[in-house]
């Protein structure tokens, strides 16, 4: 975290409310406010692709926010967040097929039973540390993959559970259009949810178990339960994001949910920014996008004719993996803070030119 | 004085394997001392001050503070019995500002929790932050430290980093504060600041002081009472005169052979 003022000369701050706001300038705010509501035409301009695209950044998104308070803020780290996320999508079909519970409600259900199974696959949190909790964390990832081939009664065993959209006040909600505001809503509200959680008491009591966590104890922070809280809040949002997901695609299978898309979930924190709510956004996007560049350069080179056209397309897949992983590698040299922090320099850049600083 | 007195240490012994850190040591602390615990390197000054603040379990021996037992208590229960400390070697969240190390001081006095802070401004938490911020702000004059409030504490000074860390200690509204080797590492200057703060804390906000010091003219200066610890055992207590004096204590600093000593070990 860099302490760089991006206000600009005469912006004083007067009470203490005006200093503890999210944006730093309300220029910020009005452009994040713009922002949103631009957002909110887009199904009237954007095609369907693009449309599919920010809904995979709102559900992906919301899980890495909760990914990143439980790594990047509390300083704890997790290899079965996937499965977390596949458990969410399962529990809000389930609640919705098993007890007719409407979807709307499933889905926030969803989070919390997600919250509890994460808080009981945390709990060895509170005795163990780094890559010993890794360790513990990847049994989770494979227990509840296997949970999920096998519980028919909940998730439909291999045959997958479908999954119904959500319908509000009679309408069925179901177009890449109509569910764009459902992801709008559901990114928006979760990113200030995490946004004050972090300048609340609960969210400093999570960094303050990071940086020390010896005199966090002594400050009267409760270790063993805020390491199980952060995995249950971790949980929640995967819980959230996969439940948007089931109920996106209509049908959730056992197969997608990996220790890969676990890694995937790691790669965007640690490219978007360890303990940044934004960073995660970033990040988000990053991976999301990734694949649809990496398409096009493939596009461009098999245009070409260089190449035989065959041999590219095959490769395609090969190439998406290798291009995460070489990612990963390029921003743990060169930029271990993420985007969030070139972003930073970005905007400090363009307030100090022509000056260095 | 006929009241009873806020801390009381009985016969502590703290042995780690084989190695004796504390061997039956008591003593007192009456509300508004200022109680300096010194003596050599390895002595076990820092060890005596965990055991009260809660990071080490003495084997045996109690110790209770407000005529509360609290030597088997959590460390993370006796900040809101009111107990603070600082450490030794810095203990500052590096990665946060100033102003949230001290906040987090205030985590005991603070209500709102990972369910209503998020809904901060329907569900009274913006309110609360604000008013503890307030209360944060006069520790911040206090300690005069206003300009660096919005600074990462990993990027300051070595004397700026433990006055914010005193100023954490300061918010968690201690009745008693544990202060280990306060004036470490610090230049004339800066020691002098830090004594004044300390009698500042003890004699306007009505703090209970327990430190330890190596420095013998702050020890002298601004203690009305002094143990000296040398090998895990209390080799002497009294006014800060009186234990100058007193020949174990000098025989402790030079390094020479007591037969007190020899007895207790």
């Amino acid at each position: 975290m860099i302490s760089l003022s991006m206000r600009p000369c005469g912006d004083f701050r007067t009470s203490y409310k005006a200093d503890n706001q999210i944006f730093e300038t309300s220029t910020i705010r009005w452009l994040v406010v713009a922002t949103i509501i631009a957002l909110c035409f887009a199904p009237l301009v954007l095609d369907a692709y693009f449309l599919t695209l920010f809904i995979q950044v709102a559900y992906l998104g919301i899980a890495a926010l909760g990914l990143n308070i439980l790594v990047g803020f509390t300083g704890q780290i997790s290899l079965g967040h996937g499965a977390f996320f596949g458990f969410g999508a399962f529990a809000s079909a389930w609640l919705n097929n098993e007890f007719g519970i409407p979807v709307w409600l499933a889905i926030p259900l969803a989070g919390w039973l997600t919250m509890v199974v994460g808080m009981i696959f945390g709990s060895p949190a509170a005795r163990i540390k780094g890559l010993y909790l890794a360790i513990a964390t990847l049994a989770a990832q494979f227990i509840i993959e296997d949970f999920f081939a096998r519980a028919g009664w909940f998730s439909g065993g291999s045959y997958g559970a479908a999954a119904e959209p959500v319908s509000l006040f009679g309408y069925t909600l179901d177009s890449d259009q109509s569910f764009f505001y459902i992801a709008l809503f559901a990114l928006v509200f979760m990113y200030l949810w995490g946004t004050n959680l972090m300048r609340s008491r609960d969210g400093r009591a999570f960094v303050a178990v990071r940086d020390h966590y010896l005199s966090a104890e002594i400050m009267g922070i409760n270790l063993n339960w805020y390491r199980l809280l952060s995995f249950g809040i971790s949980s929640f949002f995967a819980g959230i994001g996969g439940a948007l997901y089931g109920h996106y695609l209509g049908y959730v299978s056992a197969e997608g949910f990996t220790l890969m898309m676990s890694i995937q979930f790691l790669a965007m924190i640690i490219i978007g920014g360890l303990g940044s709510v934004f960073g995660a956004l970033l990040g988000t996007i990053f991976i999301v996008l990734l694949p649809e560049v990496l398409e096009s350069v493939v596009a461009l080179i098999a245009g070409t004719g260089l190449l035989p056209a065959g041999s590219v397309a095959e490769s395609m897949a090969y190439f998406k993996e290798m291009a995460v992983g070489l990612v990963i590698i390029l921003f743990l040299v060169f930029e271990p803070q993420g985007l969030a922090h070139r972003w930073r320099q970005i905007k400090a850049y363009w307030k100090f030119y022509p000056f260095a600083y | 004085m006929g009241m009873k007195p806020l801390l009381e240490v009985k016969q502590i012994d703290l042995a780690f394997g084989g190695v004796k850190a504390l061997t039956d040591v008591s003593f007192t602390v009456n509300k508004g001392d200022v109680y300096s615990i010194i003596g050599p390197n390895g002595a076990g000054k820092t060890s005596m001050l965990n055991c009260i603040s809660g990071r080490y379990q003495p084997q045996q021996g109690s110790i209770s503070f407000k005529q509360q037992e609290i030597t088997r208590m959590k460390p993370n229960q006796r900040s809101s019995l009111g107990l603070g400390r600082t450490f030794q070697n810095l203990a500052l969240f590096s990665h946060m500002s100033v102003l949230e190390n001290i906040l987090v001081g205030r985590h005991h006095l603070l209500k709102n929790n990972f369910a209503s802070g998020p809904l901060y401004w329907f569900s009274g938490a913006q309110k609360e932050e604000l008013e503890h911020r307030r209360t944060v702000e006069e520790i911040i004059d206090f300690l005069e430290i206003a300009h660096i409030r919005k600074k990462q504490t990993g990027t300051l000074s070595y004397g700026l980093r433990k006055r914010v860390e005193l100023a954490r200690a300061i918010a968690l509204k201690p009745d008693m504060i544990l202060l280990d080797e306060p004036m470490a590492g610090m230049n004339q200057e800066e020691k002098e600041d830090m004594a004044r703060y300390i009698l500042d804390l003890n004699e306007e906000w009505g703090m209970t002081v327990v430190m330890i010091e190596h420095d013998m003219s702050v020890v002298m200066g601004i203690s009305n009472r002094v143990m000296v610890l040398d090998f895990g055992s209390k080799i002497a207590e009294g006014l800060p005169e009186e234990v100058i004096d007193n020949e174990h204590v000098r025989r402790a600093y030079l390094g020479e052979e007591d037969d007190l000593l020899e007895a207790a070990v």
